[in-house]
Parts: C-alpha cells; structure tokens; sequence
C-alpha cells in the first residue's frame, strides 16, 4: 500500500501524536481485512507533531468515539484518489458503548446486558456523565 | 406527569407545585381520597433494607385504597440467586401497576425503567439518589414556612456522601435568593460537582463551614444527616467522624424561634433526644408529610389525580 495515494477510502488525521494507537483499538481496526497503515510522528506545521491513520477501504468509522476521544482530528473520505468528503468531528451528546463506567457501585458493574451510555456534561471541558451514576469520565 | 421518577431533577417546578397541591388537599380530606387507588398493586422492592421508606409507600398506597405486594429484604428475593434487575422487574411488572424499588447499586432504577412497562419510582440507588426524600423535605419545608425563596438552609453532618442532602441543595437550589449553609468536617465536604453547580446559579448562595454553632442563628432551616456506616470503606474514618455534630439544647440557644429542624431519619446520635421536645424540632412531621406527598406521587403517577 502507498501510504500517500490511497485510491478508496478513508484518511484520519491530525490525531495528537501518541494517540494513534488507542484510536486503533476504539475503532477496533484490528477487525478489517483491508490495509492500514499508522504514521506516528509526522511533522505537522499546525501541530508540531502528528499522527495519521489511512485506512485502504471505505469504512464506517464511529464519529462519536472518534469525536470522545479527540474531537480535533479530521476525518477525509478518498474515493479514485480524490477526497469527496470531509467529515466534520465533534464532541458526541452521547456515547454508547464505546467506554465503560470505572464506578465500583454502579449498576452496569453488575447487571448483564445493559448499554453503557454517557453523556455530554460540559462540552467546554469534554466532560462525560454516566447515565446510570453520574460518574464523570474526561 | 412523568412516566418514571428516578432523581428529583426529573420534575419540573411546576410538577413539584402540581404534587405539593395534590397533597394539600389530601391532607384537607383524606376521606376523598380513599378509594383513589382501589384494585390497583404497587410493588416494593427493596433489594436493600429500609423499613421506613417501605412502610411509607406502603401506608401511602393502603390510604388510597391500594393493594401491596413486594420483598423487604433481598434474601427472600431471587436477586440473591444472580437474577438482573430487567428479568425481576419484567416479572414483577405482571403483577403490579407502578413499582418502587430501593437498591444498592447507583442507577438501578434507570436499568429497571429501560425495561419496565409500569412507572418506576427510586426509593433509594446506594449513595446517589432518593427522590421522595426530597419531596417529602420540600413538602415539610413548604408547610413549615409557606414557600421556598429566600430561605437560608444549613446542611449538617456527612455532604459528601448524604444523597438526602445533594438531592435537596438540588431541588432547593431552582428557588430565588436561597442561601446554603454546608456544615461538614472537611473530609465529608459536598463534592466538587455539587458546589459546582451552586457557583454556576446566580439566583442562590453558599458557604461551607464546620462550626454549626457559628451559622446556626442565621438558619430558618436546619437539615441534620446521619453519617452512614455503610458509605465508609474504612471502619477506622467511620469512628473518627460519626460524631463530628451534636445538636442539643445548647447549640440550639443562639437559634431563630421560627428555626425548622428537619433531618431524614433514623438518627443515631446526631441530634439529641432533649431535642425532640423543642417545638423547633419537626422530624418526625417530616415523616408524616413524607407519606401524605408519597400518596400525592402514586395517585398522581397513575393518573387518576387531578
Ligand atoms: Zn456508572
């Protein structure tokens, strides 16, 4: 795969240098057949250093885990080696199973098959609430 | 009215207002109201023991002309052979019209309402919320002084774990010009959050002390808590702070003559018995208006009250 001309697919980028592999295992990239290729530690004018995510295949990347972990990154969709869409990232209103509730008394520690959901408590600090306790999550 | 009642933030002012008339008028005539709830069931279950809001619910339901049935204690319930909360309020729900559920895990009512098609009342998630404490707080406030604005409120005793008290700073903290009065050894001091959302309100005020004798003659109401065991990791913190606040007579000689005190109940040393008889003292009429706005919520969560 040439990691700068992907023809189908999809480019995640502007990920804080470090935080590429934890964006690999949340968006469970492990799953696909196709390539993909991280680039750590590129240089990058805005952010001194970056980290970037090509994925060979047109995917349904979950926004909103994306958007929970680092709403700064942007999300470019390649088709024939054009980008046709850029998609906009940002703090999702809610989360559902995407982390769970660290909160030793909280109900989803005990009882099976229920969803763990958060929710957006204060967007200017990224602050996540969940639904169930209230437990903070940052 | 809403269809679950999981934390007092749940109703809006004007269904509080909405409950608060309701029960007025049940204490005007209670004959009225004595059949309200003939052939319908509610169901408590309490998966952790408290008997006194048990037999509230319980006497409140009977009052209107209901029928209970439910388990006092979670041995005598399946839950102690591993069902979940969903499967035992699926089963319950076959049998009953509107549920009341205490439990020891925070957010239990929110699993139990995603499942249930009967309403779902919190009498108690662990250490997080017990609405109809809180009703029965406002209701007995409402009584005692005739409105909310204004008033300035000492909580007393354990703010870091006392659901009672977050969930009543919550509720009081909607009205204008309340002033609070957070009274704790430093290592029960409310939480960040709480405080948080005190500083974020410019229609009410708060300062945190641990001298109850420096606020007290300032108070109209005084809100004693009980510091619960149970919340403690650590039997050697319990010890150290249990008796951190003892209200008697004497902390009571600087007080207002209109002074309301109110604490939730059971006490274990907190206020002393030579209290009781000090016409300020109203805890036990807060038990009473606790079940009479019980009766208010049920009649009114099944729909059969004005
Ligand atoms: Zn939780």
């Amino acid at each position: 795969m040439n990691i700068d001309s992907i023809q189908n697919g999809i480019v995640i980028d502007h990920i804080q240098a470090g935080n590429s592999m934890s964006i690999y295992q949340l968006l469970h990239l492990d799953r696909l057949a196709c390539s993909v290729a991280i680039i750590k530690n590129c240089k990058s004018a805005k952010m001194g250093r970056k980290d970037i995510i090509k994925i060979d295949e047109d995917f349904d990347v979950n926004l909103d885990a994306l958007g929970f972990v680092d709403p700064n990154v942007t999300v470019s969709v390649i088709r024939d080696g054009q980008t046709v869409e850029k998609r906009k990232i940002s703090p999702p209103e809610r989360i559902v199973n995407v982390i769970r509730c660290n909160n030793p008394r909280c109900i989803t520690t005990t009882e099976p098959g229920l969803d763990h959901i958060f929710h957006l408590a204060d967007a200017a600090r990224g602050l996540y609430r969940c639904v169930y306790c209230d437990a903070a999550k940052q | 009215m809403i269809k679950h009642l999981n934390d007092i933030q749940d109703l809006s002012s004007d269904q509080i207002e909405q409950l608060i008339a309701l029960a007025e008028d049940m204490l005007a005539d209670r004959a009225k109201y004595q059949s309200a709830l003939a052939h319908r069931t509610l169901a408590t279950l309490f998966f952790e023991p408290s008997t006194r809001t048990r037999l509230s619910f319980e006497a409140a339901m009977l009052e209107l002309g209901g029928d209970v049935i439910g388990f006092a204690d979670p041995n005598s319930s399946s839950a102690t052979k591993g069902e979940s909360v969903a499967d035992t309020i699926r089963t319950v729900a076959c049998y009953s019209d509107i549920i009341v559920m205490r439990h020891p895990k925070e957010g239990a009512p929110i699993a139990a309402s995603l499942r249930s098609p009967v309403p779902i009342i919190n009498a108690g998630d662990g250490g997080h919320h017990h609405p109809t404490q809180t009703l029965a707080d406002l209701f007995t406030i409402r009584r005692e002084k005739g409105r909310f604005e204004g008033l300035t409120i000492g909580l007393c005793g354990d703010l870091k774990f006392g659901r009672t008290v977050h969930s009543l700073i919550h509720a009081m903290a909607r009205y204008e010009g309340v002033r609070f009065a957070l009274i704790s050894p430093q290592e029960l001091r409310a939480p960040d959050y709480i405080l948080e959302g005190l500083r974020t309100r410019s229609n009410v005020s708060y300062e945190e002390t641990d001298s109850l004798e420096s606020v007290v003659p300032r108070l109209d109401i005084l809100y004693m808590t009980r510091v619960q065991r149970e919340r403690f990791f650590n039997e050697a913190d319990y010890v150290r702070l249990k008796d951190s606040y003892i209200l008697t007579l004497k902390t009571l000689a600087d007080a207002k003559d209109s002074l309301t005190i109110l604490h939730p109940l059971p006490r274990v040393n907190e206020i002393a018995v030579e209290v009781d008889d000090d016409p300020r003292a109203r805890y036990f009429k807060q038990m009473y208006y606790g079940k009479i706005i019980r009766k208010a919520l049920l009649a009114a969560m099944l729909g059969v009250a004005p």
